[in-house]
């Protein structure tokens, strides 16, 4: 079986494109150039270059001695934190806007939940010259004011989004609408593995240079490309798309997704989409996602502003339903602790997000000589708040 | 032969007005159906509203959130429609977005509509490549026509494919925007209302997005057969309820 998008840019039933006529030119176009123009050599010199002295790669793959001894087990962290900006984010921000040039595009925006993409896209459109347009709902504004700072340094204009529930999905509504209304000059940088096709695709192949260096980082390090297991965290699944991506055909790797419990599946105040979500449209793909009976999409909950997200990928749909991926939901708590315990073991604050996937540890048994790789798709600055008022530090 | 196509065959520039059904008020919508028939209206949209509207500029997103939170919903709507042709006879189109529909189920949902007596179905967000592998046939079994927009920047070749797979007529997006774009229209519009129309194509072409007065009707029907008024219709409701329907009918031609 493959697990990867198939010419018509579904991942078995998942994916599709599901875009008013009014976006097709723009999304047409970007399905018919993604791959000629990402396979170019000078598309691919560039790329690599800026990974490497702008971003900082390779990020290191990290033997984690003191919790592996508290887990019994090996575990190596893929240090995505350590990347400029912050997080994963920045891969795809360098990929996509190296295209945008090339499509010839003057104007780029982009949707933000705690504003990790934002300020991954204000970024990359700082080092191209390019106009950027961050829509971002009006709550999370609220929320995360150091990120809508950095974007406004770095010479973004941050929109709020005052529609709906004015959080993520709403603020991917207005990124969609604002390139609707300039359907020439402008690309829509979407930063997760969501979308029409080929976004989760071409998201998923930017990313994925995370799981192409855990292999040969591995080799350096365990005598082998594959791990055990790859663990990591999923919103909308840009990070779990990167690191699984080299490991989807390799049957001896167990891959483990862990999406945000929030408040506990059941409690009506959750994030973990494999559970509760039924298949329907969003933001133009076919996956799972929370909705009513009705088919209103529904609001989600996470303290994890990055995994606040009502669908998920549709290659993670995929993954689900063919149970390729062993799906896990985290708490808030839990997922708390397990980042708490980090800083004490290891030295490294994570994103809250990052702290889901740590939190797996505790849910799952791993035997002694297994080679567990989990992602730490990002640093834990930007969530120091929520780490204060949660441990009333 | 379908409503919409018998409408379509008449004499004159058709005038079709677009509602989110449930507003302002949940059982409003079969009293402003029926208002809009006797004021002269040829034709109707019905919005089923949807929490997430793409296509839709701040208006009917507002008028689909009150609807929602009126209660709204297919279900409901089924409902308030069940006996719509006993008083009304001018075709009547649902225009929503597609996840509502797939949930209900799509053979459902057309199944319930001929029962009812909708004539036809608007789908922003379900393209034309999708909707001819895999619903045309069920749309055909149940005798409805699915309408298909264009717009500035698609293509001619692609304006003929949807030609081709369409029946009824064809929704013309005015301008690159969403709905209840008051800018008016200027030579742009008009070069591209007449590249279209000189494409000859076999549906007739209703344009809509943008139409809010008599001028703006006038100019998008000198070279299509009609034109379609959301955004304009919704704020009139929001300023004088379900009543005055008339004054704002008359008011366009």
């Amino acid at each position: 079986m493959s697990y990867n998008v198939d010419e018509k840019g579904y991942y078995g039933q998942f994916g599709g494109a599901y875009i008013p006529e009014m976006l097709y030119p723009n999304v047409e176009e970007l399905r018919q150039q993604y791959l000629k123009i990402t396979a170019e050599p000078e598309f691919k010199a560039e790329f690599d270059q800026l990974l490497k002295d702008y971003v900082g790669r390779p990020s290191p793959l990290y033997f984690a001695k003191r919790l592996s001894e508290k887990y019994n087990t090996k575990i190596y962290l893929k240090r995505e934190d350590l990347n400029h900006t912050g997080a994963h984010k920045i891969n795809n921000t360098i990929g996509q806007i190296l295209v945008a040039k090339k499509l010839g595009k003057k104007r780029i925006i982009a949707e933000t939940g705690a504003g990790q993409h934002g300020v991954a896209t204000a970024t990359v459109c700082a080092l191209m010259g390019l106009e950027c347009i961050v829509y971002m709902g009006e709550i999370d504004i609220q929320r995360q004011a150091p990120n809508v700072a950095r974007m406004k340094m770095l010479g973004a204009t941050v929109r709020a989004a005052l529609s709906g529930s004015r959080t993520l999905k709403d603020a991917t509504n207005e990124a969609i609408r604002d390139w609707i209304n300039n359907p020439v000059d402008t690309h829509y940088i979407i930063g997760s593995a969501i979308g029409p096709h080929p976004y989760p695709d071409m998201v998923t192949r930017f990313q994925s240079v995370i799981s192409e260096e855990i292999k040969w980082q591995l080799k350096e390090k365990e005598g082998r490309e594959n791990p055990d297991y790859v663990i990591a965290c999923i919103g909308g699944g840009s990070n779990a798309a990167g690191t699984y991506y080299h490991f989807l055909h390799e049957p001896e790797v167990g891959i483990i997704a862990v999406e945000a419990a929030g408040k506990g599946i059941h409690s009506g105040h959750s994030a973990a989409t494999s559970k509760l979500g039924k298949v329907g449209i969003i933001h133009g793909c076919k996956t799972l996602l929370m909705q009513t009976p009705d088919g209103q999409i529904t609001e989600p909950y996470s303290i994890s502003a990055g995994l606040d997200y009502p669908g998920v990928g549709p290659m993670h749909a995929h993954l689900a339903e063919t149970g390729r991926a062993e799906f896990f939901s985290v708490t808030d708590d839990d997922a708390m602790k397990a980042g708490l315990e980090l800083c004490k073991l290891e030295g490294i604050i994570p994103a809250i997000e990052s702290s889901h996937a740590l939190a797996v540890l505790n849910d799952k048994k791993f035997k002694p000589e297994d080679v567990v790789v989990i992602s730490l798709s990002g640093r834990g600055d930007k969530d120091l708040n929520t780490y204060i008022d949660h441990f009333n530090f | 032969m379908n409503r919409i196509e018998q409408k379509l065959q008449e004499d004159k520039k058709i005038l079709s007005i677009y509602f989110s059904a449930g507003y302002p008020n949940l059982n409003d919508t079969v009293q402003i159906i029926q208002d809009l028939e006797k004021s002269g209206i040829d034709m109707i949209e019905i919005g089923l509203p949807f929490s997430d509207p793409l296509a839709d500029g701040p208006t009917i997103q507002a008028s689909s959130t009150t609807a929602l939170e009126n209660g709204m919903g297919s279900e409901i709507l089924f409902e308030q429609l069940k006996d719509i042709r006993k008083t009304v006879s001018i075709p009547l189109v649902i225009m929503g977005y597609f996840n509502p529909m797939l949930q209900y189920g799509v053979e459902a949902f057309c199944a319930k509509c001929a029962e009812i007596g909708i004539d036809g179905l608007i789908i922003p967000d379900l393209p034309v490549d999708v909707y001819a592998d895999e619903y045309k046939a069920t749309f055909d079994k149940y005798g409805l026509i699915n309408v298909f927009l264009i717009t500035p920047q698609t293509s001619d070749e692609r304006i003929r494919f949807i030609d081709s797979v369409s029946n009824g007529f064809i929704y013309m997006v005015s301008s690159a925007s969403v709905t209840g774009s008051s800018a008016g229209f200027g030579s742009t519009q008009e070069d591209y209302f007449k590249r279209i129309a000189d494409l000859n194509l076999k549906n007739p072409q209703i344009v809509g997005f943008g139409i809010n007065n008599a001028e703006t009707f006038k100019q998008a029907t000198q070279y299509a057969k009609g034109a379609i008024i959301g955004s304009a219709f919704i704020t009139h409701l929001k300023e004088n309820g379900s009543s005055k329907i008339a004054d704002f009918v008359k008011a366009i031609r």
